[in-house]
């Protein structure tokens, strides 16, 4: 089975420049991202995921540093072209959705007028009759009614807005959409609902796209493949239902493990133990003083991520072996 | 009740309520204005007959006669229709037009020179905060600091040695060369706005550090903000996030100190037409409290409070235009 390949990140390192050190908050992350799926990536708060995502359209805020890697999309690495080119890949190559909170669009601005914003910046031949036309087909697309073209952000609700955020990102069909979170900000019905309207949205274009998030039960329903992220580092990547049937890392079958299911009634277990700080990893690799399973070599040699299967891969010496 | 109806029911209470002040602080002296201009003539050493005669027939022509309460309806009633009396040291010039021919000095100057320093340093201000903005203006910060400390009157003065005494490049003071009849040639304009210069500097100059160093604070303040990175998503122009996105947004707090700081401005450039000798409101008050001239200080008092009431009003009705958020 070969598939196109719409985003490739080699080995990507990102680090924030503090005072006295570099925290290595993407440490040498490779995946690929293929036409028409949907990738998701599940990670404790603070493993990466955010500054992974800014990243990868170069959207990172000093202290944070691109060290090493690439990110390429279709033909061109994006690390490497110069501002005016970055520019023009931004939202026609490649868009974004934020996370749902209140602060995305301007709360100054008409939608419409933040909407061909993005237009104007990247088509000049458009006529305003050709914009408005593609406005109000978007906000029909995501479930909205054409009169909040009109509207400023406030005047609308969270489910809304991040529904005018889905319809902006797909403005200029971009090949890759990453969404950061996109539903933590929403109660669990409209999260439901916008989760729903993204992978319409996603089919409809067949972009490919990526979802963080750390609701293992929402992902599970919405992404094709899962990657987890631990202390900076992509430790596991899966099929969905590879995934949550055999779940190969330690740490995701911990994750799984304390997932409350429908038909078992047993205590919510969690995984013992925290993620440690970025500033101060432990040797080897980062998640043995949590796992329970974890030998001496966990503790002297980081392990790196391997191909398992066919289609999964995964950072655990002890799987490796397993399977050798 | 809607919020333009409130924003005017305010202003018409604080001009009422200035108006009153106006009319009870006077009265709250002893003796009245007839009386003192007798009293002063008398200290000249000049002697005045009849006096009392004198007196009581200024205080029915002026209606001081009648009872408080009269007084004040009948004052309330005039000054609304702007009607301030007479100038005691311009007389028979009324107080009205007394105001009406300082007025232009003072509104080419302060109006210009105001909005000079609003606009340059609300865009100094954001361009300082601004990571993509050339480095060199950080220099400016520490000049910003100085220039919002230092009052008007002394940045006058100091011009005013520099450019007039020392350098003699412009004038020393006035609004044109005194030798001179105002007419609308060009070598008379061109006077004008040599005579300008100096204390049009001095107000730009000193406002200016206030309005950049607000602004930059905004500005730093909203570089976080959600909606900044995702105007960069989008692949949008830096001028258009810039314009459109981060100043149109820091604008909103310099709105409303613009609208706080209109009285500090008003009476800080009366000091800068002092020191400048220029014939505008701010000089015409200082020769009516040296005359005790005391029609003309009320007008020119209640008129400088009008100014800044309307001035007021103008950024409050303008606000909700910028801001959506307002509920009108
Ligand atoms: N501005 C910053 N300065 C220094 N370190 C930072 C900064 N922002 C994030 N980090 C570090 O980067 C790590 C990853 O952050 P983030 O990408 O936001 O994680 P996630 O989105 O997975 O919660 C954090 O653990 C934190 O230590
Ligand atoms: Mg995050």
């Amino acid at each position: 089975m070969t598939q196109d390949v719409s985003l490739q990140v080699n080995n990507l390192r990102v680090h924030y420049h503090t005072q006295d050190q570099a925290v290595k908050a993407v440490d040498d992350v490779t995946f690929s991202l293929y036409a028409g799926e949907r990738l998701g990536i599940v990670g404790e708060s603070g493993s990466g995921k955010s500054t992974l995502a800014l990243a990868l359209m170069r959207l990172h805020k000093p202290p944070a540093k691109i060290e090493g890697g690439e990110v390429i999309l279709g033909e061109t690495d994006i690390l490497k072209v110069n501002r005016e080119q970055m520019r023009q890949v931004r939202w026609s190559e490649i868009s974004f959705i934020p996370q749902g909170s209140m602060n995305s669009l301007n709360p100054v601005m008409k939608i419409k007028h933040q909407m061909s914003d993005a237009i104007k910046a990247h088509q000049q031949g458009w006529t305003q009759q050709k914009i408005s036309d593609r406005i109000s087909d978007l906000l029909g697309r995501v479930g909205l009614s054409n009169s909040i073209a009109d509207m400023y952000p406030h005047e609308l609700s969270g489910g809304m807005k991040q529904r005018v955020c889905i319809a902006l990102a797909i403005v200029l069909e971009p090949r890759a959409i990453i969404a950061d979170e996109p539903t933590s900000a929403l109660d669990v019905v409209v999260q439901r609902v916008v989760i729903q309207t993204l992978n319409d949205i996603q089919q409809q274009l067949n972009a490919a796209m990526i979802i963080i998030g750390h609701d293992m039960g929402l992902m599970a329903q919405s992404v094709d493949r899962l990657a987890v992220m631990y202390a900076g580092k992509m430790v596991d990547v899966s099929p969905v239902s590879s995934f949550f049937n055999d779940p190969l890392h330690p740490y995701s079958q911990l994750l799984i493990s304390s997932l409350p299911s429908p038909d078992e009634k047993r205590e919510l277990t969690g995984i013992p133990g925290m993620q440690p700080s970025l500033l101060d990893l432990p040797s080897g690799c980062a998640f043995h003083p949590r796992c329970p399973i974890a030998v001496e070599k966990c503790r002297q040699q980081i392990p790196p991520l391997r191909q398992i299967e066919e289609s999964r891969r995964t950072a655990c010496h002890l799987v490796e072996e397993k399977l050798r | 009740m809607p919020y333009f109806v409130r924003r005017l029911i305010m202003f018409v209470v604080v001009v009422i309520f200035a108006a009153t002040l106006n009319f009870i602080i006077p009265r709250l002296a002893p003796g009245d204005p007839i009386s003192s201009v007798l009293e002063e003539l008398r200290a000249r050493g000049q002697t005045v007959q009849a006096e009392d005669d004198i007196v009581a027939v200024y205080r029915e022509r002026f209606g001081l006669d009648k009872p408080l309460h009269e007084q004040y309806i009948s004052y309330l009633v005039n000054t609304l229709q702007f009607d301030l009396g007479y100038s005691i040291s311009y007389f028979p010039q009324t107080v009205e037009s007394a105001l009406l021919n300082a007025l232009p000095w003072t509104i080419g100057l302060l109006a210009v020179s105001t909005f000079m320093a609003f606009a340059l340093g609300t865009l100094l201000g954001a361009l300082l905060a601004w990571p993509r903005a050339p480095q060199f203006l950080q220099g400016l910060i520490p000049l910003f600091m100085l220039l919002s400390a230092i009052p008007y009157y002394l940045l006058a003065l100091l011009l005013m040695y520099v450019f007039g005494f020392l350098l003699k490049v412009l004038p020393l003071g006035g609004a044109y060369t005194s030798a001179t009849v105002p007419s609308l040639s060009l070598p008379f304009i061109l006077d004008v706005i040599k005579h300008g210069i100096l204390p049009g500097l001095s107000i730009t100059l000193a406002g200016l550090g206030f309005w950049a160093l607000g602004m930059r604070g905004t500005m730093v303040t909203i570089q976080g903000e959600d909606y900044l990175t995702l105007a960069e998503a989008k692949g949008l122009r830096d001028r258009r996030i810039f314009f459109g996105y981060a100043v149109r947004n820091a604008l909103l707090p310099q709105i409303t100190a613009l609208a706080i700081a209109l009285g500090s401005v008003a009476s800080g450039a009366v000091l800068v037409e002092v020191v400048f000798n220029y014939p505008g409101v701010g000089w015409l008050l200082y020769n009516a409290l040296r005359s005790s001239d005391y029609y003309l200080i009320q007008g020119v008092a209640f008129f400088l409070v009008l100014t800044v009431a309307l001035a007021v009003l103008v950024v409050d009705l303008i606000y909700p235009l910028l801001d959506p958020r307002i509920v009108r």
